[in-house]
């Protein structure tokens, strides 16, 4: 017999103009990884939220222990140590003097429990973006909650520390703790879970045990249509050189007219350094075979090279200001009219080109920076993972634009941790590990294993 | 951090050894004694400076404060001692705690409402006084800003010191504490106003460091929704910061009053500027979560003996305020270029 730990029932949620949640139901057992899927803005936020207790709601929840929720953003202090953050909120003391020797005790006790190899005293901000979500997860863990929610937990996780995470979540259904698990990577979600839910417009579609789903059935569910024509790809036929980097950080490459180059390898392999070194301090760079000086941005667009930044909301966009001041900063002198006929092609959903972009959906926002960029009339167009975060609507009509945008003759560098998307859409490979070129493949001869293998540095 | 530290000390060292050469008696116990009077206020201030911008906030109302506190304790003189130090302290209480609420819970930019209380409190110690200067009568209070220990109480406190900090193992820091007692016996005696400082930072050290207040108060500073979402009430810990910080004031006032010897309406004036520039100058960032009480003592010590040295150099006094915003500049300049922490 199982244990339920939640019972949420007839959940409905409705912020202004929209209803988020339309009556959804959803329950976690003991013993049980529960995965939620969805597009974005299909209201899986919404739901976590509504458990962590931030919004109000319509419907009952019933909960049999803690609930410990795993944010997507980092909740750490960088100066305090990995014990300190693990306490933080909780620290033993008395009479409000912290108990130092209790603090680091209990950090050992839940760092041992995790089997986490790090010295609770090192100081968090010095550890990798990966080990610090390990230190997120261990502070969740550490309230001794047996329902557990990890929102999008592996997104800046490397290979292996996803392997670690993964191993801690089965260790701890087999001691009995239920797992909300939320992730775009529909990978992780069919190896962990027991059971997945499908969200889409704020309805509960669907409900099953993972044995009776495939990947095809819950994808369509998640988009609500077919998806057959997922990675569309005109018959291109490359052309002449237009770009070349000599031994920019150790690496060369070209990327010819009507070219998509994809690059790969795992987090951490120096694929977006390898771009934004081009971009901010080139390097020994060639433009339709002309040598260019690059020493700042500002030469490098004069050059013809566009580059839509990963982390839209750090590199990307100004929130706080309209479509129209976003797609125009890179090229102030477009006018009115053409910046509207750009919004228009992108199909930039929003009412009008004076919309603040920070009220835009995260697809409508990179597609802004997508506009931003053509806008500059780049003979190469640098992307840095160009789809992360947006749902997959959004995503389909990003990769319909770089194709068209090939055709059109542009030169292409595709920089993207999904592998499906980096084998879909490129005309040719590069794969990058540690730093440099381990493999370079033709649409014809890569294969997922093959890339994968150079990317891990286990290539033959 | 500690690469940072090290650079600041070896600066005071170069500063001390230059003014050394040039005035050949910068280094004497006299002057020591001198500066670290001087210190003294600016010390207070910094360290109370220090509890809110390590939560990311700002108070640019302590000099006025320093004024109004001051000028209270010296009007309240009639009512005996503890009613004069009590009224400067609780004056700053008062204030403080105003400027935090309205910081935390009206959400008014403490930059805002620190510069109203800037002017307001200056205001009203120019109205409460009608712009005239108060003499200090009680000899206990004159003496608050400048009498000197008897040299065996001062080996009494060396020894405590000493012990303490062999027990902690800090090696360094006893045989300073026995340097500076034997080099202040030398001209008469420890002065008390930096038993006050040591005082007061011991007591802010052990709170921030120790305290789950003070490492709140830098987890508020340094990530608030971190904060917010691991359950910290940052509204209440900034109201406390706010007021703590002008009960500081209070102690502050009291010693440069007793000091100076009057308390004058313009008492006080540009001391956050110096408060503000200690503490950044001993790491404390202005975006929060970073910076100890140690580093903004160092850097008022550093600030005092620029003072005390031009002064002794007779540098002019237009030449003194270039020097120092050029110091205060260059130190974070350097912190900066140093730190470099993106790409």
């Amino acid at each position: 017999m199982t244990t339920r730990l939640l019972e949420m029932r007839n959940i409905s949620k409705r912020f202004p103009g929209v209803l988020a949640l339309d009556d959804v139901s959803f329950d976690l057992n003991a013993s049980e990884i529960h995965a939620l899927v969805g597009e974005n803005g299909a209201g899986k936020s919404t739901l976590i939220n509504i458990l962590g207790g931030v919004y109000d709601y319509d419907g009952s929840i019933v909960v049999a222990n803690d609930v410990a929720i795993v944010h997507q953003e980092l909740s750490l202090i960088p100066e305090f140590s990995i014990a300190e953050n693990i306490a933080l909120g909780r620290e033993p003391h008395r009479h409000g003097v912290i108990d130092w020797d209790a603090l680091y005790a209990r950090a050992r006790r839940v760092l041992d429990q995790l089997q986490l190899k790090l010295d609770p005293h090192t100081i968090t901000g010095t550890l990798g973006i990966g080990q610090q979500h390990l230190v997120e997860i261990a502070k969740a863990l550490s309230h001794d909650a047996r329902i557990l929610v990890l929102d999008e937990p592996t997104a800046a996780l490397t290979d292996n520390e996803a392997e670690v995470l993964f191993a801690i979540l089965e260790r701890l259904r087999e001691r009995g703790a239920g797992i909300i698990y939320i992730s775009h990577k529909l990978g992780e979600v069919f190896r962990l879970a027991d059971r997945i839910t499908v969200l889409r417009d704020g309805r509960a579609v669907s409900t099953d045990a993972k044995s009776s789903l495939d990947l095809t059935t819950v994808i369509a569910r998640m988009v609500g249509r077919d998806v057959t024509q997922f990675f569309p790809t005109s018959a291109r036929e490359p052309r002449d050189v237009v770009f070349e980097a000599r031994n920019v950080r150790g690496v060369s490459f070209t990327v010819r007219r009507g070219e998509v180059l994809g690059i790969a390898g795992l987090v951490g392999a120096g694929r977006s350094e390898l771009v934004t070194a081009i971009f901010c301090e080139g390097g020994e760079i060639s433009i339709n075979g002309e040598p260019v000086t690059i020493k700042h941005p500002w030469d490098a667009i004069a050059a013809g090279i566009g580059f839509v930044t990963e982390d839209r909301k750090r590199y990307g966009l100004l929130l706080d200001q309209t479509v129209l001041m976003n797609e125009t900063l890179a090229a102030p002198k477009t006018d009115l009219a053409t910046a509207e006929r750009s919004m228009r092609e992108l199909r930039i959903k929003a009412q009008s080109i004076d919309d603040i972009v920070g009220t835009l959906s995260g697809g409508n926002q990179q597609k802004v920076v997508l506009a931003k960029w053509l806008l500059t009339h780049p003979k190469v167009l640098f992307l840095d993972e160009p789809t992360r975060g947006i749902d997959i609507g959004a995503k389909q009509e990003i990769y319909q634009q770089i194709d068209r945008l090939a055709s059109d003759g542009m030169a292409i560098v595709l920089v993207s941790s999904e592998l499906p998307e980096i084998l879909g859409l490129s005309d040719r490979i590069l794969v990058l590990h540690k730093g440099r070129i381990t493999g370079e493949f033709d649409r014809q001869s890569a294969t997922a294993e093959a890339v994968m293998a150079c990317a891990t540095g286990h290539a033959a | 951090m500690k690469l940072r530290a090290y650079t600041m000390v070896i600066a005071l060292v170069v500063i001390w050894i230059y003014f050394q050469i040039r005035t050949g008696l910068f280094l004497y116990p006299v002057n020591l004694a001198n500066l670290f009077k001087q210190m003294c206020v600016t010390g207070v201030l910094a360290v109370g400076m220090l509890l809110v911008i390590v939560a990311r906030q700002i108070d640019l109302s302590v000099g006025s404060l320093v004024g109004l506190a001051g000028g209270i304790a010296a009007m309240s003189q009639g009512w005996g001692l503890g009613a004069s130090f009590l009224s400067a302290i609780v004056v700053g209480l008062i204030a403080g705690a105003v400027q935090g609420t309205l910081v935390a819970y009206a959400e008014i930019p403490s930059f805002i409402v620190t510069l109203g209380g800037l002017l307001t409190w200056r205001g009203m110690i120019l109205y409460l006084t009608k712009g005239e200067t108060i003499p200090v009568r009680l000899p206990v209070f004159r003496s608050l800003g400048i009498a000197l220990l008897t040299p065996v109480s001062g080996i009494v406190i060396a020894a405590i010191a000493i012990g303490f900090l062999l027990w902690r193992r800090r090696f360094i820091a006893a045989i300073l504490a026995g340097v500076f007692v034997a080099m202040m016996n030398a001209q008469g005696g420890v002065p008390l106003p930096v038993i006050v400082l040591v005082a007061v930072a011991i007591a802010a050290h052990f709170l921030t460091q120790h305290t789950i207040f003070g490492r709140y108060l830098y987890a508020i500073g340094s990530n608030p929704d971190a904060a917010r979402l691991s359950g910290i009430n940052s509204r209440r810990h900034i109201l406390i910061a706010f007021a703590l910080l002008g009960a500081l004031v209070g102690v502050a006032a009291l010693l440069h009053t007793g000091r100076v010897g009057s308390a004058s309406p313009d008492a006080g004036t540009l001391m956050e500027l110096d408060a503000i520039a200690a503490c950044v100058i001993g790491g404390t960032s202005l975006m929060g979560g970073r910076g100890k009480v140690a580093g903004a003592l160092l850097g008022a010590m550093i600030m005092a003996s620029l003072d005390n040295g031009m002064s002794l150099l007779s540098v002019e006094n237009a030449t003194q305020y270039v020097i120092k915003g050029i110091v205060l500049v260059a130190a974070v300049g350097f912190d900066m270029a140093g730190r470099k922490r993106f790409q």
